[in-house]
């Protein structure tokens, strides 16, 4: 009987090897999967049970996790959370999270494959695991510039350090507060939720580049100006400036702002036009130049383009193969041309940076709990939509918007500043989005920004972005221009 | 006027002792994880803990040198390794509990259950002084066998827990009376099958190439394969069915040296698992949350929801687990009992769930040893038999946590909580102990 005993060892350690080889599975290979299975709730425990880094904001932190006596160990808390709310989002047990909260987790969980060394030096030490702190690029004196200029008003605004790409200010409002949503009673930041969901101006949408697009109106004639000065127009070349332009194809004529007139003689110069804002010479230079021209320059703008910084940016989008007429009111930034702000500040920011457009990104650095440097970002480029002859000529046409045209509300005592108000029909029979696009000081640009107001916010009918936005911008590019200083 | 060399057998008793010292420590180490993590740590308990482990080590090592001399050196350290372990789980699983506001007491009831067992397992070597012994008493172990699996259905005595009716209680206790009739089933079949081999090993029709039994020579097959079903469908539990045959089925194999033998019984197994599968819709449920355990309609549904959590547990563990203490074993249902291999999976990893596989698979190959070494048919099969049958069991378990086969509620030999478990494996211990001590025992001291 001793053979058939020693076939039954062997058929026991194949038992035994099956064992083995599930367990391997399971604890190996299919391990990332029931890791990140919706119904695990122990990743959720494990993530809410160690300690979670902060997001600061020039060397403050403005998101923190401290201990607490219950069940998730760590309460984050929010300093400033509406300020910076549109940034670093929220982080809730109930709703998870956004923003820099969600983007940035790995790192701030202290779970990034970058923090490996740092885990496994903890590791040998004892210490429990630790999140890494994430510094933004915001600066606390533009946002807070920016968040009290633009008010109670729904918009928003971008400010964009145009040397580097940096985001120096994002505000969006209305906004709300993280911190009613990061609490540990689910019952409460249910209700909270709900009742955010319930208003109707929608405070948990970020408008800077993720929120509606909005029609960029006359900001975008920056576009088609850029377009062509690259066409071999210059700052001096005369425009067809009719009062009335009839738009072919159709029985409608297009006017004016307010039905004025742009010149005596219906021929007007490019840089002329751009400070008053003409809309008749635009959109036949819009015509003159071909839509395949315009889209291409916006493109080169970063128009279409799929942004993470690292907060996913909504792609602006154009029309695809507008007619003649539809070209026409498409190139004074009306039909289907749309943009969010942050888009727009990056027109500004490419004329501003001679043509050279950076990659715009929020995230300055990266350090483990020991403040060992982990991740740094570098300034990238983007594109080059203009030469810096080009751009010189274009910024020199802004700061005749801003010195005797449309945008005088955003000059500052001492500093030439360059900009382009907008002013967008939105079709609504509410009053129209104030939109102002600049950079300062135009001779060496510290900060490019883009603000919005929503339906000209409380002007309403009134409202233009020369009235509405201009004062906005003005207070954002003093404040970076005072921090740039200081700094 | 021969002069007799003095031959000088090696007992492997200091081996033993040696081996026990690790055990111990890997006990004690444990319990000083699981309290240093729950902020516990009291150093005199902890040393009146190593004390009392030392004093049960050094216990158990002069209790075999006086009535074993010569059993297996390697059998009772594993053990006692797997009891340590076990011990140290379930305190730091009674910790988890207590985190969330639920008191309970296994690790301190497991410990005197753990002390009672191998006072079981000692008295069996104390007592049983020759094995042979127990084959006089075949026929009665078959009927105490039977009497032990049908109790739980006995109203008013047999009580359902989580969906198996394997339990009765007894002064307020549960006990799963399966756990010994194990032991008395392998009594009857090793006694069964070493007077009834030469019949059984009969040849009979050829088929396909392969000679199998005669028709008339299936009755106790079929007898055991009835009691199989019945359990299955009356009790609900694939678990001891599948034990008990499949322990029947290795024992026949092992008597008459037939696979034709084998091959019969794991179909007629198979054919009856299907046919219960497809006719009875509690067996059937069992199946589907097995088969499509992540689906999320049979997720919500409730019935592979301890499963997954198992899973989700042993997949947070990955390589190297959380270290003891530090993960959430408590999230599984049954936590301390049925699922303390995916506990233990969680917290100690895949390296540490290997290395308790390898201290079953040591049990199991040194009782196949004995079962070799043995010089009696009967003592071949009861030693192959009880090895076997630790085998079997911890695959059926473990093998339901990880999903190889249908979730069933046995448990796991000298890890999960209970006391039934505990006692009945101490005295396969003891048992084996006996074996191997006979089977060891040079043949002058023997006469």
């Amino acid at each position: 009987m001793n053979e058939p005993v020693r076939r039954l060892s062997v058929v026991v350690l194949a038992l035994f090897l099956t064992l083995m080889v599930a367990a391997s599975y399971i604890q190996v290979i299919a391990a990332g999967d029931l890791n990140a299975d919706a119904r695990n709730v122990r990743t959720l425990y494990r993530e809410y049970g160690t300690f979670r880094g902060p997001i600061v904001v020039d060397g403050e932190s403005v998101v923190w996790s401290s201990p607490v006596d219950d069940s998730f160990n760590y309460q984050r808390t929010y300093a400033d959370g509406p300020l910076y709310a549109a940034a670093t989002g929220y982080y809730s047990i109930v709703y998870g999270r956004t923003a820099i909260e969600q983007t940035e987790n790995d790192l701030l969980s202290g779970t990034a494959d970058s923090l490996f060394w740092t885990r496994l030096s903890n590791l040998v030490s004892g210490e429990t695991q630790r999140g890494a702190s994430v510094e933004l690029t915001l600066d606390a004196q533009v946002q807070e510039a920016a968040a009290a200029a633009l008010g109670d008003d729904a918009g928003a605004v971008v400010a964009l350090d145009p040397r580097t790409g940096e985001v120096l200010a994002m505000v969006t409002s209305p906004t709300y507060d993280p911190a009613t949503l990061a609490g540990h009673n689910s019952s409460v930041v249910n209700e909270n939720y709900q009742a955010l969901l319930a208003q109707e101006d929608g405070p948990l949408v970020n408008r800077a580049i993720a929120g509606d697009l909005y029609p960029p109106g006359s900001t975008f004639k920056l576009i088609v100006a850029a377009a062509a000065l690259d066409s071999g127009y210059d700052a001096d070349t005369e425009l067809y400036a009719p009062d009335e332009l009839d738009l072919p194809l159709s029985s409608r004529t297009l006017g004016n702002y307010g039905g004025e007139s742009c010149s005596a003689n219906e021929r007007q110069t490019l840089a002329d036009s751009l400070a008053m804002s003409c809309n008749t010479s635009f959109a036949n230079l819009g015509m003159q130049l071909g839509w395949n021209v315009v889209a291409r320059k916006a493109a080169e703008f970063g128009w279409g383009e799929q942004l993470s910084i690292p907060l996913a940016v909504t792609p602006s989008v154009l029309p695809d193969d507008p007619d003649e007429a539809q070209t026409a009111m498409a190139s004074i930034g009306q039909f289907d041309d749309r943009a969010t702000p942050l888009q727009m500040a990056m027109v500004a920011a490419g004329i501003a940076n001679d043509g050279v457009l950076m990659t715009p990104y929020l995230v300055d650095s990266v350090r483990d709990a020991n403040l060992r440097l982990v991740e740094e970002s570098e300034p990238e480029e983007l594109s080059t939509p203009m030469t810096r002859a080009d751009a010189n000529e274009l910024t020199d046409m802004m700061v005749q918007v801003v010195e005797s045209g449309t945008g005088k509300a955003a000059q500052i005592s001492g500093v030439q500043v360059a900009g382009k108000t907008g002013t967008a029909e939105t079709g609504t029979g509410e009053g129209p989005h104030a939109w102002f696009v600049g950079f300062a000081p135009a001779d060496d640009p510290v900060v490019a920004v883009a603000v919005l107001v929503e339906h000209g916010g409380s002007t309403q009918a009134e409202a233009t972005g020369g009235k509405v936005a201009a004062p906005i911008a003005r207070a954002v590019m003093e404040a970076a221009i005072a921090a740039e200083g200081g700094s | 006027m021969a002069t007799v060399a003095d031959v000088k057998v090696r007992t492997g008793r200091r081996s033993e002792l040696g081996l026990l010292g690790l055990a111990v420590a890997v006990a004690v180490l444990a319990r000083g994880l699981v309290d240093y993590h729950a902020d516990f740590l009291e150093l005199d308990e902890l040393a009146l803990y190593a004390a009392a482990w030392c004093g049960v080590a050094l216990v158990i090592h002069l209790a075999i040198r006086r009535w074993a001399p010569f059993a297996d050196p390697v059998l009772v350290p594993a053990v006692l390794a797997l009891n340590g372990i076990g011990l140290a789980m379930i305190r730091r699983i009674d910790f988890a509990y207590a985190n969330r506001g639920r008191d309970t007491d296994f690790g301190q009831v497991q410990e005197v259950w753990t002390i009672l067992g191998i006072v079981l397992a000692l008295l069996v070597i104390l007592l049983l002084r020759d094995y042979r012994l127990l084959r006089r008493f075949t026929y009665t172990a078959g009927v105490l066998g039977l009497i032990g699996l049908l109790l739980p259905l006995v109203p008013g005595l047999g009580t359902e827990i989580n969906g198996a009716k394997i339990w009765i209680s007894v002064f307020g206790r549960s006990l799963q009376p399966a756990e010994f009739a194990k032991i008395a089933f392998v009594v009857f079949f090793a006694g069964f099958l070493v007077t009834n081999r030469d019949t059984l090993a009969l040849a009979g029709p050829k088929v396909l190439g392969m000679r199998f039994p005669r028709p008339r020579d299936m009755g106790p097959l079929a007898l055991v394969w009835v009691a199989a079903m019945l359990v299955q469908i009356y009790e609900r539990d694939l678990g001891t069915s599948l034990l008990l045959f499949g322990i029947f089925v290795a024992m026949l194999y092992v008597a008459t040296e037939r696979l034709s033998w084998v091959l019969v019984g794991l179909g007629m197994f198979g054919f009856g698992a299907v046919l219960a599968g497809t006719l009875f819709s509690h067996v059937q449920v069992r199946y589907t949350a097995w088969l499509h355990a992540l689906d999320r309609e049979v997720y919500s549904s409730g019935t592979s929801e301890q499963l997954v959590r198992g899973l989700f547990g042993m997949a947070n563990g990955g390589l190297f687990g959380t270290g003891l203490g530090e993960g959430r074993p408590d999230l599984v249902p049954y936590a301390e009992s049925d699922f303390i291999v995916a506990s233990l999976g969680e917290e100690l990893g895949l390296t540490g769930l290997m290395a308790i596989l390898t201290l079953y698979v040591i049990i199991v190959q040194r009782a196949m040893r004995t079962a070799i070494g043995t010089r009696h048919g009967f003592g071949k099969l009861l030693a192959a038999g009880l090895g076997f049958a630790i085998a079997l069991q911890v695959f059926i378990v473990v093998g339901g946590v990880t999903r190889v086969i249908p979730l069933t509620g046995l448990t796991t030999p000298f890890l999960a909580y209970g006391g039934s478990s505990m006692l009945a494996n101490w005295m396969i211990i003891g048992l084996l102990l006996r074996l191997s001590d006979q089977a060891r025992r040079p043949e002058e001291v023997a006469a």
